[in-house]
């Protein structure tokens, strides 16, 4: 890499260079005016992650870019994902900060952490040889751990800290020791050269390719990788918990894609296996493990297994209509998620938020309004038609049957009934249930994400899904259409 | 005996297998399952720096350095999180982490 390609890169790296330049300048604005900085730190966050999305928009590539000697990637398919990853950053991030400043927490660092993780998930997204994805995995997962052990007096928080950060670095160290096989067995880094090589099918490189598949279907939450989520989604600070359900899910799919579809794809018959059965468990233990939670984030927690399931079976189907049909299933799944969090982040009572499903009883009552967001919110995530989750869904059952992978797609029919019977009992304690107490007006964040998302949910994406669905098409064959 | 690639690899293969078996096998002390993590990560630069020579290509070793950067980086936070649950909780056995179920 000669200093002509390194300047060429750096216009291609926009998105990422405004998250870095943020941090920089934040760490120091934070070092200077400490717990007074926190509020604006925040906005200015929410307003780099905002930019840093439309930065990426502005620049699509007509053919994927190898930008840094092929260290990084720009294709439309990473464009995309990116897209996702900073919108639904900024919007979690303005609702974790709203709900921490109203909690007097002041403390700077965590819009700074939060801008880091989703540095380094934009990273994931555009990944090209080995070290990068490893590079963005570890900047996005090191964000995490102490996100989720972030409300420090807190015992539950710090012990999901713990439990995150252990099970965390064995999933980086089984995806390294992949990694590592990798390297030793096509003898590249590259994503291009280790797809020149891995048509062979040496039984090295498989090994390797399991290893990966295993760590990043645990920053996934796939199962039977899923372990941790419940626990972390518990025990994490609310704020937190509903930025983990969004921006990495869709960070972690997108490089699942990547690594799939880009150096793997002559070993489909190997993987797709994998695939198929990581995706069949995650849509049984999503739904089923659903339906006795009486915490509403742990419920959330084994709602988003389930929907990864779904992820799972559309990338079983192969690249072109796997990847699209990921793209438009994330697109319709993560405003519905960030919603439901919003609501969630509403329940207030005396200063406290609540996270038990009990104390949801009523709030079509107390609070009309946010009872009828929420119930549009719980249909699209069931994928009652017109919403927008019924159209993701509906890709990526056609992309599994294109594939001929109909038991799994049986299967996820089956596992939708019963996932409808844990999202109805959401609805039904909110309400026929008699109410038990005031729920505090919410914020303006909080009633604005909520709003915005519904109607994201209910309009613009059931009645436009049309151009982002063909969009996702396009960028799945740009991207991988070899 | 001549010292080959193989060699190096099955020590890679058994530090990593002890690193995995100390995460899951250990019962008393969170300091140990920082180490067996600190042992996986070694493992593999083990498996990079061997396949580094064995390729003649400088790849790996620049791989390895990356994972030492970030092993140090990772065994901050770990430890960071650590003193935290400890002022919460008194102790760091491992089976008292069990205030969530699962």
């Amino acid at each position: 890499m000669d200093i002509a390609n390194l300047t060429a890169s750096l216009p291609w790296l926009r998105p990422e260079l405004l998250l870095t330049s943020y941090a920089l300048i934040g760490v120091l604005i934070g070092a200077a005016y400490r717990e007074k900085a926190a509020g604006v730190l925040a906005t200015l966050g929410v307003l780099a992650l905002a930019g840093a999305g439309v930065l990426a928009l502005l620049a699509i590539p007509g053919k994927p870019q190898e930008v840094f000697g092929g260290a990084l990637v720009i294709d439309s398919f990473g464009v995309f994902a990116k897209a996702l990853i900073a919108f639904s950053a900024a919007a979690t991030l303005w609702l974790g900060a709203d709900t921490m400043l109203r909690a007097h927490d002041r403390r700077f660092e965590f819009s700074l952490i939060v801008v880091m993780s989703t540095l380094g998930m934009l990273i994931m997204a555009s990944a090209n040889d080995l070290i990068t994805l490893y590079m963005g995995l570890e900047l996005q997962s090191l964000g995490a751990y102490v996100l989720a052990a972030f409300a420090r007096d807190d015992a539950r928080s710090s012990e999901a800290g713990l439990k995150y950060f252990v099970l965390g670095a064995l999933a980086s160290g089984l995806l390294l020791y992949g990694a590592s096989l990798i390297y030793g067995f096509t003898g590249s880094i590259q994503f291009g050269d280790i797809a020149a090589d891995a048509r062979h099918g040496d039984v090295g490189v498989v090994f390797g390719l399991v290893f990966l598949l295993c760590g990043i279907g645990f920053k996934l939450s796939a199962a039977p990788f899923h372990m941790w989520t419940p626990d972390v989604y518990e025990g994490a600070p609310t704020p937190v918990t509903a930025l983990f359900a969004a921006a990495p899910k869709a960070a972690a799919v997108a490089l699942m894609a990547r690594v799939l579809f880009d150096p793997f794809a002559g070993l489909q018959a190997e993987w797709s296996q994998v695939i198929a059965a990581m995706a069949a468990l995650s849509l049984v233990i999503g739904s089923v493990a659903a339906l006795v939670q009486t915490n509403i984030k742990r419920l959330m927690a084994y709602s988003s297994i389930a929907n990864i399931g779904y992820v799972l079976m559309a990338l079983a189907a192969g690249p072109q209509a796997g990847a699209a049909a990921a793209l438009v299933y994330l697109a319709t799944y993560l405003p519905a998620t960030i919603g439901v969090f919003a609501i969630i982040l509403a329940m207030r009572r005396g200063g406290h938020l609540l996270d038990q499903l009990e104390d949801f009883a009523g709030l079509a009552v107390r609070r009309p309004w946010l009872g009828a967001l929420l119930t549009v919110l719980v249909f699209s995530l069931t994928g009652i038609p017109p919403l927008a989750g019924f159209f993701g869904k509906y890709y990526a059952f056609q992309a599994a049957l294109s594939a001929g992978l109909w038991p799994l797609v049986v299967l996820a029919a089956i596992a939708t009934v019963v996932s409808a019977g844990y999202y109805l009992r959401i609805l039904a304690i909110v309400w026929f249930q008699p109410p038990v107490g005031e729920i505090e007006r919410p914020s303006g964040a909080v009633a604005i994400t909520a709003g915005l998302s519904t109607f994201l949910v209910l309009g613009v994406l059931s009645i436009g899904l049309g151009p982002v669905a063909r969009w996702a098409v396009e960028a799945a064959r740009a991207s991988f259409g070899s | 005996m001549d010292i080959g690639l193989p060699h190096y690899l099955a020590v890679g293969a058994a530090l990593f297998t002890i690193g995995v078996l100390g995460l899951f096998v250990n019962r008393k002390n969170v300091i140990i399952l920082l180490m067996s993590i600190e042992l996986v990560l070694l493992a593999v630069n083990i498996n990079l720096v061997a396949f580094s020579a064995f390729l003649h290509d400088v790849a790996g070793q620049v791989f390895a350095m990356f994972v030492l950067t970030v092993a140090a980086a990772e065994a901050a936070v770990g430890l960071a999180i650590l003193v935290t649950y400890f002022r919460n909780r008194g102790d760091i056995a491992v089976q008292d982490l069990n205030l969530m179920k699962g």
